[in-house]
C-alpha cells in the first residue's frame, strides 16, 4: 500500500486521530505533550501514530493534508489542526463536542 | 539576514498585522545556544476575521513555506482578529516546554 494510502486508511478507519511525537503516554515534544493531553481530557478513546516510530509516515505526513508540522489531530477523516488549534478549541470545549460526537456518533 | 528577521519581514509583509510578535523560544529547548530553530508568532490583524483557525495557520504556513521546509523545526502560532486580542487581553498562550525528542 502506497503510504498516502496507509495515511489515509488510519485517518479514516479512526473517528479521532493524533500523529505525534511519542506516545500519549511517553510523548517525546511539547507540543505533542498537549496535544494527547487534551485529547485525553475530552474522555474518550482515540488513537495515535508515534510518527519517530514510523520514518515513512514522518517523512510524507505533511504532504497527505499539506500541514507542515506535528502533531495533526484529525476527526473523522478531517485535519483540525496542530498543537495550538486543538488547544484553543479544547479551551473553547468545541474539541470535547466534535470528539464525543465523532466517537458516539 | 536571521531567520528572526525573515519571518518579521515576510510576515509584515504579506499580512496587515496589527500586532505582530515573533518570538525566538530556541534557548528553551535541547538545541545549541544562539539557534534559531524554535518560534512563537502572536498575529494580530482583521484579514483573520471571519476565517476559521485552520485557513489562518495555512495563511501563515503558506508564507513561511520556506522556512518550515527544515530551516526551523517548531512554530507555536496564536492568531486573532482585533476583537478577539481584546478577549484575550492582549495576551497568547505559553509554549509548551520542551521533552528532549529529535527531530
Amino acid at each position: 500500500m502506497d503510504v498516502l494510502e496507509r495515511i489515509g486508511k488510519i485517518v479514516n478507519d479512526n473517528p479521532v486521530v493524533v500523529f505525534m511525537k511519542g506516545t500519549p503516554q511517553l510523548p517525546q515534544c511539547g507540543f505533542s505533550s498537549r496535544t494527547a493531553e487534551a485529547l485525553m481530557a475530552c474522555g474518550k478513546e482515540f488513537a495515535h501514530v508515534n510518527v519517530l516510530a514510523d520514518p515513512e509516515i514522518f517523512e510524507n505526513l505533511p504532504r497527505y493534508a499539506d500541514w507542515p508540522t506535528f502533531p495533526q489531530v484529525y476527526i473523522k477523516g478531517e485535519l483540525i489542526g496542530g498543537c495550538d488549534i486543538t488547544l484553543e478549541m479544547f479551551q473553547k470545549g468545541d474539541l470535547q463536542k466534535m470528539v464525543a460526537e465523532a466517537v458516539d456518533g | 539576514m536571521n531567520i528572526q528577521a525573515v519571518i518579521e519581514r515576510k510576515l509584515a509583509s504579506d499580512i496587515n498585522a496589527l500586532h505582530l510578535d515573533v518570538v525566538n523560544e530556541s534557548n528553551n529547548h535541547n538545541v545549541p545556544a544562539g539557534s534559531e530553530s524554535h518560534f512563537k508568532v502572536v498575529l494580530v490583524s482583521e484579514d483573520f476575521s471571519g476565517k476559521p483557525l485552520l485557513a489562518r495557520h495555512r495563511m501563515v504556513n503558506k508564507i513561511l513555506e520556506e522556512e518550515l521546509q527544515g530551516k526551523i523545526h517548531a512554530l507555536a502560532l496564536h492568531t486573532y482578529t482585533q476583537a478577539e486580542w481584546q478577549d484575550a487581553f492582549g495576551t497568547a498562550p505559553l509554549s509548551p516546554p520542551c521533552l528532549g525528542g529529535g527531530k
